[in-house]
């Protein structure tokens, strides 16, 4: 869809990570272009999520680089939380802060990290709450809510920070089936109004749908890339057809 | 059983006095206790390097002595070495030593119990480490803390009865030369059973109900 | 050198005497123990029978011994009970008494936690595999309730050897008793003889609780995961 938009935000360079003398990224390479939506697809174990999480991250690399509009962020100075307003991100479990109500957890980066004026929040806030269908819960509890109507929440609160990217590790799969649905509109909406994605998911259909690039990986490194059409119909690798025909019955 | 009336109304007053006495050491020794267990358990949450095993050792040394060799230490042993501290003094370093490492198990269970995908679900939104401690850790552990800080403070209240031991003019001592003076040791002791039934109860009973406002708050149950 | 205050430990019979104290705090830990060991099993069990009246009483019993200090109820055994029974109790028999007592409430309320944790789906799955009653306490419910049990029950021993250092104050020759006697009678020859005896009582208690917390602590680990 948005080839053309040559901005690179994000450059993985060869980047190797381990847990406890286990190597998990075995010298992963990517770029991604503003406006365009990657899905990483692969088996458990691939190392999708860790790949998600060191690119704001959550975890450390060992070597190689990842440079966020070509600045460097694997230096030791790197301000991990300037990094994380512009690259959001939303997990499997949605997290989202019991304690709290629907809009103080949303409002509470952008009033405490970002500063920004009250009203200017609150509008922003409820204006994407409304998009989401769910404005009339925003002084309900997490508790209050359904897991669906939690994600979507998790969502708004990570777009509220108006991020460049926003990584989506594994949104729906701890959601009943018949919520999934409505998580996955929410991201194809964002897909239709340029937001720079990156998605890990298991949903194949909503993957070729919302994906501009897909990244198939196994044991720690990326083992295919193509556009959606190709790689679900034709796919290149063994591997990569031996993955699909998983969820062929 | 002849209970003598008089005996008890004209004895309250020095009970009235070894209240006091009681309340304030008991008072001092779970603030100073409150200090020391939130600096220890930021301290080994952190890692602090050098402190951590510093306090791990405090804990253990603590938790496995008993607080009546604590305060002989400190108000018979401590003056060989040139430092003489009142009875008092003694007490309440006694008590918050014992009890700050109580206490400090209580804060980190309840910090340990916010868990790892709320602090990176925090770090995802920017946080630094202070707003993260502010605005999701602390919240969150205070209302698992709650139960077992209460529990110590009780617990700190009940070990004040040892403090007569160093002449302290507490209720056990009052209720000791009562017994020795008057010889009417019916009424003496159960004086001092309603004295710490007064000074307890309503505070157990206070506990259970911050208890449950607590979780209440938490879980809306 | 002649004069440095830790020798008063080592002068004379002191060491053995400070070692028979000792034996005597263990000794009055350890019976009270086994007493409220076997007395709180039986009121774990009691406490999940349906009679009100006889939970009340537990209940009241358990508060009683939490609500007041052990040091009290020393004294009210110590002072009162003697006085009321005119019976001449030594300062061992109330203390064993005592922390019997309190041991067998905490150990009433250990047990019945265990019992009442126990997975209710175990039982079915028991009973569904055709398990005798019998059987099903045997093989799988008294084995995983004494797991629940032991970490807490180490507990309150360590807690209990913690407390018999109170008896000294109800006249019991125990260690703390023989440290305070060798401070007075080194008086003149070992002057700081204070600091090194309950310094020393310090440590020992320390060698006894140490083992004992961290044994339960590996025992919660491993059986809790």
């Amino acid at each position: 869809m948005k080839n053309n938009n040559s901005i690179t935000l994000l450059q993985i360079e060869d980047i190797h990570k381990e847990f406890d003398d286990l190597e998990i990224l075995k010298g992963v390479s990517l770029s991604l272009h503003k406006g365009e939506v990657l899905v990483v697809l692969g088996p458990s174990g691939c190392g999708k999520s860790t790949l998600l999480r060191c690119i704001n991250g959550l975890e450390k690399i060992q070597s190689g680089d990842i440079k966020f509009k070509d600045k460097s962020l694997t230096h030791k100075n790197t301000d991990w939380q300037e990094v994380r307003e512009k690259i959001g991100m939303v997990f499997q479990n949605y997290d989202l802060f019991p304690h709290m109500t629907v809009i103080e957890n949303i409002l509470l980066g952008p009033l405490k990290v970002q500063k920004r004026d009250k009203t200017e929040a609150m509008t922003q806030a409820e204006e994407l709450l409304n998009r989401v269908g769910l404005l009339d819960r925003k002084d309900s509890y997490p508790r209050q809510l359904s897991g669906g109507q939690k994600q979507r929440i998790a969502i708004v609160r990570a777009l509220c920070m108006n991020p460049e990217i926003i990584l989506f590790d594994e949104v729906t799969a701890s959601l009943d089936p018949e919520v999934v649905r409505e998580v996955l509109d929410v991201i194809l909406g964002l897909a239709k109004q340029g937001m720079t994605m990156v998605i890990v998911t298991h949903e194949m259909g909503f993957a070729h749908s919302v994906a501009d690039r897909i990244v198939f990986m196994d044991e720690g490194k990326i083992c295919e890339t193509a556009d959606p059409d190709t790689f679900f119909t034709s796919p290149t690798t063994e591997r990569a057809q031996h993955f699909l025909n998983i969820f062929q019955y | 059983m002849n209970v003598d009336w008089n005996f008890i109304i004209n004895s309250l007053p020095l009970y009235k006095e070894a209240i006091w006495i009681t309340l304030q050491l008991a008072f001092w020794g779970i603030l100073l206790s409150i200090a020391i267990g939130l600096v220890c358990s930021v301290i080994l949450y952190f890692k602090v390097k050098g402190l951590e095993s510093i306090v791990r050792v405090y804990i253990e040394v603590s938790r496995n002595t008993p607080l009546l060799i604590q305060i002989f230490f400190l108000y018979f042993g401590f003056p060989k070495l040139g430092l003489t501290m009142s009875a008092s003094t003694c007490a309440i370093i006694g008590l918050s030593f014992l009890g700050g490492s109580y206490m400090s198990e209580a804060f980190r269970s309840g910090i340990e119990s916010v868990s790892k995908s709320q602090i990176e679900s925090g770090l995802s939104i920017g946080l630094s480490n202070v707003q993260l401690a502010r605005y999701v850790v602390i919240p969150q552990a205070f209302s698992v803390s709650v139960p077992s800080l209460g529990a110590n403070c009780i617990f700190l209240l009940k070990e004040t009865s040892i403090l007569g031991a160093i002449s302290i003019l507490d209720v056990m001592n009052v209720t000791k030369d009562l017994i020795g003076m008057y010889y009417k040791t019916f009424e003496s002791l159960v004086m001092l059973v309603v004295v710490y039934i007064i000074l307890l109860l309503p505070l157990s009973i206070l506990l259970t109900w911050l208890e449950k406002r607590v979780r209440y708050a938490e879980f809306g149950n | 050198m002649q004069n440095l205050g830790i020798n008063a430990i080592f002068e004379g019979r002191n060491f053995q005497r400070l070692f028979e104290g000792l034996v005597i705090t263990i000794e009055i830990a350890f019976i009270s123990i086994i007493i409220a060991s076997l007395l709180g099993i039986a009121i774990g069990l009691s406490r999940t029978t349906k009679s009100k009246p006889l939970l009340i009483i537990n209940r009241v019993y358990l508060e009683f011994f939490r609500i007041i200090p052990t040091l009290v109820w020393l004294f009210i055994f110590y002072f009162g009970v003697t006085t009321a029974l005119n019976v001449d109790l030594s300062g061992e028999v109330v203390a064993i008494i005592v922390f019997s007592l309190w041991g067998a409430a905490e150990m009433g309320d250990i047990v019945r936690g265990a019992l009442q944790s126990l997975p209710k789906h175990q039982l079915e799955s028991g009973k569904a595999l055709g398990l005798s009653h019998f059987q099903l306490y045997r093989y799988v419910l008294i084995p995983q309730a004494i797991r629940r049990t032991l970490p807490g029950t180490i507990n309150l021993a360590t807690r209990m050897i913690k407390t018999t250092s109170l008896v000294v104050l109800i006249g019991v020759i125990d260690v703390v008793k023989i440290g305070q006697q060798i401070i007075e009678t080194s008086r003149f020859e070992f002057p700081s003889a204070s600091f090194w005896v309950y310094g020393f009582i310090f440590i020992l208690y320390f060698i006894i609780c140490y083992p004992l917390s961290q044994i339960s602590k590996k025992l919660e680990l491993k059986w809790n995961s």
